[in-house]
């Protein structure tokens, strides 16, 4: 494709784009792919990724998205973007070459009316998008930490969980890590101080030492940041993973894998 | 006939930012114990936020009032009521928690002079949400916002604290996370009357914004206060103390029970919060607008447990 056809291609995903976002204005997914793919080309996804959104976010603050992806072999980098969002990069995963991962859900928060993207690229370079309104919460939802103090009392806490998988060559795992992943306040009136941002900002999962998926993100990520997943099995023994935040927190956890149901 | 006097009373209050003033009941549940029950709806423009449980308590020297409503305009319209009922000063605005229902009306009371009262998590609270509620709200109340600003309490409760409002002296309790993480009640000894804020709710589906097991061990704690009748946060009023618990409690094992085996089973959150829970759903109102909220954050909440 050359550079005209290319640039047209990007025109009018945004121009579609902006249909479904014609409640709330302004639509600003053309300067995301300015900011966050640096005005790559966006394909329509073609099925290469499919995100499963909810058509409300029930609660702002944990809104469950999960991207799919229909040739795990092809997808190098799959990310999800909350338009509306003061952070919109929600997360970046970028998936092990021989990881085979299936799909990636997660819960995001969702501050307002907006497209939420779910952005593949595949190893041929290219980029596919697919595109979900998500209506905002109604009532004393709020995208924010349920309670402060037993957030940051268990900062760093992780827990993993498997799932029965009908498919013996996919493997359905769960990691779950304990941080308030707070995008900080103005200020705390009690203690008068401006409380900064406080969120895990990679987290990469293992079996053994095969990488399965390094994960980048930032406030829009619900606390207590959790990632259910498949993989194909390659034989280790366990699931590693380590996840870093943003004032230098390192949070370390390896579990044995169990037996395939 | 009372009641259409209030009605013409409050009509009669001044207009806010050329906003029909409404009209606003506010009946004595005990002696000296007033409360106005607000409708069980979301917050609109046509209901001016007027959807939460407000109470007021006087003493001999003073007033304490319990939460302001869900509008500036709201917030007049109770003051303009209550100062049909009493001119004594009103010394303590009191605020049950953060919800926009219960503090959008405070900056109504603010020339009164009153000290805000709330739990210590509360100043917290309203600036983590303060802004967002201020813009997720104009959406769906448009210009029945108008005018609304956030007023942080400068006397906070840590575990509890007595006023003295004139040989009257009421109990503020905090309260661990539960509804949510600034939850404060009220108890009157004299009158026997609990305001419970919105760890009560009554016909009104409750709403989980704190935490689900929290939740439910302070409303188990809480039916150990003597009290003989109770204004919820939502619903009807007054109620008899402590059968009032009942169904609430009924509720939140029951969507408790229903969020713990899904997860055994292995489910999934999205797929999990449409469903449990769903056995109560004829039993309440609003409950296709908050149900799947509270099972949403009750999943995130209870897939923690266990090894």
């Amino acid at each position: 494709m050359n550079t005209a056809a290319r640039s047209a291609a990007g025109v009018l995903f945004a121009l579609v784009s902006t249909v479904a976002l014609a409640q709330t204005a302004p639509d600003p997914w053309p300067e995301l792919v300015v900011d966050i793919f640096h005005s790559r080309p966006i394909a329509a996804a073609d099925g290469v990724v499919t995100l499963d959104a909810p058509a409300r976010a029930e609660d702002a603050a944990i809104v469950p998205m999960t991207m799919r992806f229909a040739d795990p072999t092809q997808i190098k980098v799959a990310t999800l973007v909350i338009d509306q969002n003061p952070m919109p990069l929600a997360a970046a995963f970028t998936l092990g070459d021989t990881s085979g991962v299936g799909f990636i859900e997660t819960r995001v928060r969702v501050n307002s009316y907006s497209n939420v993207h779910a952005v593949a690229e595949t190893s041929d370079g290219k980029l596919r998008a697919e595109a979900k309104f998500v209506k905002a919460s109604g009532g004393c939802s709020a995208p924010a930490v349920k309670d402060q103090d037993e957030a940051v009392a268990n900062i760093g806490k992780m827990k993993y969980r498997e799932f029965k998988s009908a498919d013996p060559a996919k493997r359905e795992a769960q990691i779950m890590i304990r941080h308030p992943n707070s995008s900080g306040m103005q200020m705390d009136p009690v203690s008068r101080a401006y409380l900064p941002a406080h969120f895990i900002d990679s987290v990469e999962v293992f079996q053994g030492e095969t990488p399965i998926f390094k994960m980048e993100g930032g406030i829009s990520l619900s606390e207590d940041p959790t990632f259910r997943f498949t993989y194909a099995p390659n034989g280790a023994k366990t699931i590693r993973v380590e996840a870093h935040d943003n004032k230098g927190g390192v949070y370390k956890g390896e579990w044995p894998i169990g037996d395939a149901s | 006939m009372l009641r259409r006097l209030l009605a013409l009373v409050a009509a009669l209050a001044p207009l806010v930012a050329g906003y029909p003033a409404r009209a606003f009941s506010l009946s004595e549940i005990a002696p000296g114990v007033y409360a106005h029950q607000g409708e069980t709806s979301l917050m609109t423009r046509e209901n001016a936020g007027d959807i939460a449980n407000l109470g007021a308590i006087v003493g001999d020297e003073a007033v304490a009032v319990i939460d302001t409503g869900g509008s500036l305009i709201e917030g007049r319209a109770f003051l303009a009521a209550l100062r049909e009922k009493t001119q004594k000063p009103i010394r303590y605005v009191i605020n049950t928690h953060a919800h926009p229902d219960h503090i959008f009306g405070n900056g109504a009371f603010v020339e009164t002079g009153a000290i805000f009262v709330g739990h210590k998590n509360l100043p917290r609270a309203l600036a983590a949400r303060g802004p967002h509620y201020l813009s997720a709200f104009r959406a769906q109340m448009g210009d029945a916002l108008d005018g609304v600003t956030i007023v942080p309490p400068t006397m906070t409760v840590d575990q509890t604290l007595t006023l003295d409002l004139g040989r009257r002296e009421i109990v503020l309790q905090a309260w661990r996370t539960a509804h949510s993480e600034c939850d404060l009640t009220i108890l009157d000894p004299k009158s026997g009357v609990l305001f419970s804020g919105d760890l009560l709710f009554l016909q009104h589906v409750p709403v989980v914004d704190g935490s689900l097991l929290g939740f439910l061990d302070v409303a188990d704690r809480l039916a150990a206060i003597k009290a003989t009748q109770v204004v919820a946060g939502h619903g009807p009023l007054p109620a008899p103390w402590p059968k009032a618990l009942e169904d609430q409690r009924a509720y939140l094992m029951r969507l408790t029970a229903d969020l713990r085996a899904a997860i055994n089973k292995g489910e999934g959150v999205a797929a999990a919060a449409k469903t449990a829970g769903g056995e109560e759903r004829d039993k309440w109102k609003l409950f296709e607008d908050y149900n799947a909220r509270n099972a949403t954050a009750g999943f995130a909440e209870l897939e923690w447990e266990g090894p």
